[in-house]
């Protein structure tokens, strides 16, 4: 397996301005390692060994390197990406078929960041993001037929049709978001009543190398370490911002630095060993009251921005390729099950056909879901019963027809 | 030799203004009022209060019966630029009434996240003009969060108050009346009071309504306004105008400072809007219907102002009633400029002209003689 460091190509300039060259963080599947034999009992917790370049602290030190893991939930992690791959893939079908129309951005390639999160936080934790949500919407609470549905424009949509791909929510996610950056000081707001209400909880505030720029996220920093707000602010570098490098966009690619006071941790999301381990540090870090933390996630996605973005015209055809041969994260943990004796492939191919039957049937639901009723277009605009009695909708008079004339 | 004109030009005074109501007994009769614990009539007492006093007692009141409730805000620990929140956080803590940095898109955005989690948020931008960078945050994020969660999530417990209007000598950053620029965000709700009673009880209002409410306070009224305020908390209601001066003539529309430029004339309707968005439509509407005559007056830009949509829909709703086409006296084109401000705001003599050339108005036909139908 290729050992090469994708974070040394993202940040290029910052390696040439830095006195002591780093060592390259690592964005390997697979090089995460069992000493010993797994035990029997399904349930019964072990020590795995991560790569030691799996982290990049800056004004902190790196986690552990010893996971502790079980039988149970890595094959739970296994799922979960596969899963959410086939949903993402079958919206790509959709939207192809011309079911799904607008903008549609998949996570395929970034499985890692969502169901890693997902495998170390609480229900109660809050989530909010930006693009790329469906797997979130998914994993917190919400559901693939939801998801596909709202992707549809359906009622039976996780926002009853009315939003698409950046607008589902659940009681702890609180939406993707088309405003790239504007979720983050929003993220800050959850955490301070977070604090407020003593709730003993935390907030992950997810957006990508692109919105890194953006101003309110640094408003939305400071903000956070002012009041030490129990946030994770989680930079998913997935190395382009829509069509742009992160060198090209970023005078500073080491997004992790980027908080200013705040601690960062830069860590490899290809590896979902790697991912978990850091969602369950973060997570622990701001329960102790240490004021919020900054974590890089570097990953990949392997189509393109948008489905209208083929991908491949500011990056080559060699990068994916590479990318999803040699570093893809379900692959890597299938390696590892396999090696460490955890499953066989018979379980995993039959994880697999249950991930495809599950999603071909999310989605035969999701299509045979009406459209919103047309009343819906000024529903929750204002609070029930408080809306303004001439709420704008077709009116009578622009109701006619013009007959000819003989 | 003829008197010069007084300096300040010839604007009725504030202190003599007969909107404002002096006693206790008027006071109480202010209409529409709703007090929050029923059959204490007798026993209220009023207290002499300026409008941002009035303000702060709103506040106040909701610090108090809200536990969830937090103000925050540039340097509003410290009381604000215009003493609104003097004193609350000494009161109720500084956990509760603390201030931010000053990054108002970062105010915003927090007061939503706030709002979502259901704690009432009070977000005060220091001035209106410096409302700009969350414009993001109030018309994407706040207006839009109901519908595009499919009713999941709401910012509805979020007031933004913040200063607005002329105030003599602001010039470009600090005498905007920025309401026009919200109009197309449905979802959201704008109000403007006019002193001290109608503060407190559209404020207290405002907060409590389900939806996000930006709260203009015009801010040459925070200290010259002064009325007898009642003490317990009342609510005024929202999307409803108040016809200050029945009138059978001519309609005047406006809100905010331009209310007290306007002198008693006769046969003339006052209406103040008070809430811009969502705004009383059928009030508007019914009283043009009688008089047949509007002139809309505020202190904003003519070009895509609040008068242009109420012009527009006065005029699919009122046409046949109309004797004069709706005139709007506004604030000029240009960046509210220093020197000029006092031209730039609308004055007692243009808004005479407007209703002078509005009242003698000839229809075309009626000039003619030639009656079509």
């Amino acid at each position: 397996m290729g050992l090469v460091s994708v974070a040394r190509i993202a940040s290029r300039s910052a390696r040439l301005t830095r006195t002591v060259v780093a060592r390259g963080l690592q964005t390997t599947a697979d090089t995460t390692s069992l000493h010993g034999r797994a035990p029997e009992d399904k349930s019964e917790p072990f020590t795995l060994t991560l790569h030691e370049d799996s982290f990049h602290a800056h004004r902190m030190d790196a986690p552990s390197l010893d996971v502790e893991v079980t039988k149970d939930m890595l094959i739970g992690l296994y799922r979960d990406m596969t899963t959410m791959r086939r949903m993402e893939m079958a919206a790509d079908a959709l939207y192809k078929a011309k079911l799904i129309r607008g903008f549609c951005h998949l996570a395929i390639g970034q499985e890692a960041v969502s169901v890693g999160i997902e495998s170390a936080i609480a229900p109660e934790d809050k989530l909010i993001t930006a693009y790329r949500c469906h797997p979130f919407a998914v994993l917190r609470g919400g559901s693939i037929k939801g998801v596909l549905a709202e992707l549809l424009g359906r009622q039976a949509g996780m926002s009853n049709g009315k939003g698409g791909s950046m607008h589902m929510f659940t009681p702890t996610f609180f939406g993707g978001n088309g405003i790239v950056g504007a979720q983050v000081p929003v993220g800050a707001g959850i955490a301070f009543a977070q604090k407020y209400l003593s709730k003993g909880t935390t907030t992950f505030a997810l957006y990508g190398d692109g919105a890194s720029n953006q101003g309110q996220v640094f408003e939305a920093f400071n903000m956070a370490k002012l009041w030490d707000l129990p946030v994770i602010f989680v930079c998913e570098n997935n190395k382009y911002g829509m069509g742009t490098s992160a060198e090209r966009s970023s005078s500073n690619t080491e997004y992790f630095k980027r908080g200013d006071l705040i601690p960062g941790l830069q860590v490899n999301a290809m590896d979902i060993i790697a991912a978990h381990q850091a969602a369950k540090f973060a997570r622990q870090w701001t329960l102790d009251g240490k004021g919020p933390l900054l974590l890089e996630f570097v990953t990949y996605r392997y189509g393109g921005h948008s489905m209208s973005d083929p991908g491949t015209t500011y990056r080559t055809r060699d990068e994916i390729q590479r990318m999803r041969s040699t570093q893809d994260p379900i692959k890597g943990l299938q390696k590892y099950l396999e090696d460490w004796g955890v499953t066989t492939e018979e379980e995993l191919k039959r994880i697999d056909k249950q991930a495809k039957a599950e999603v071909d049937q999310a989605v035969a639901e999701a299509k045979a879901s009406p459209e919103p009723e047309l009343k819906d277009l000024w529903t929750d605009i204002y609070y029930k019963g408080t809306e303004p009695s001439y709420m704008r909708g077709r009116e009578r008079e622009e109701a006619r027809s013009f007959l000819p004339t003989h | 030799m003829s008197t010069p004109p007084p300096a300040d030009g010839d604007l009725p005074g504030l202190a003599t203004s007969a909107l404002l109501r002096n006693t206790r007994e008027s006071a109480l009769k202010t209409p529409g009022i709703r007090w929050d614990e029923a059959d204490v009539m007798s026993s209220i007492d009023t207290r002499k209060m300026n409008m941002f006093q009035s303000i702060r007692d709103a506040m106040s009141t909701t610090l108090s019966e809200d536990d969830t409730a937090v103000i925050f805000g540039e340097d509003v620990a410290f009381g604000g630029v215009f003493r609104c929140t003097m004193g609350l956080a000494e009161e109720f803590g500084k956990e509760r009434v603390f201030n931010t940095p000053l990054t108002e898109q970062g105010i915003a955005g927090f007061g939503i996240g706030l709002a979502a989690m259901g704690q009432t948020a009070i977000a005060e931008m220091q001035f209106a003009d410096y409302i700009w960078p969350a414009f993001d945050q109030i018309v994407n994020e706040a207006a839009k969060m109901r519908y595009r969660s499919g009713g999941q999530y709401s910012a509805g417990r979020l007031t933004i108050r913040a200063p607005s209007m002329t105030v003599g000598h602001g010039a470009l950053y600090h005498s905007q009346s920025p309401e026009g620029f919200f109009m197309g965000a449905a979802g959201l709700k704008i109000v403007v009071p006019r002193g001290p009673i109608q503060a407190k009880g559209l404020l207290l209002a405002s907060i409590r309504d389900p939806n996000p409410v930006i709260f203009f306070e015009p801010k040459i009224l925070y200290r010259s306004s002064v009325e007898h305020v009642p003490i317990p908390s009342y609510t005024l209601p929202l999307s409803s105008a108040e016809i200050l001066k029945p009138g059978s003539d001519l309609t005047i529309l406006t809100w905010g400072t331009p209310l007290y430029t306007m002198s008693a004339g006769a046969r003339i309707e006052l209406i103040d809007l008070r809430t811009i968005l969502p705004w009383d439509r059928e009030t508007v509407v019914q009283s043009v219907k009688k008089t047949g005559r509007l002139v809309i007056v505020h202190e904003a830009g003519k070009i895509g102002g609040v008068g242009s949509e109420i012009a527009s829909v006065v005029t699919e709703e009122c046409f046949l009633r109309l004797e004069a086409p709706v005139r709007r006296v506004c604030g000029w084109d240009a960046p509210v400029p220093l020197i000029y401000e006092k031209f730039y705001v609308p004055d007692a003599v243009r808004i005479l002209d407007a209703i002078v050339s509005t009242l003698h108005y000839l229809i075309p036909s009626q000039e003619f003689g030639v009656v079509h139908v």
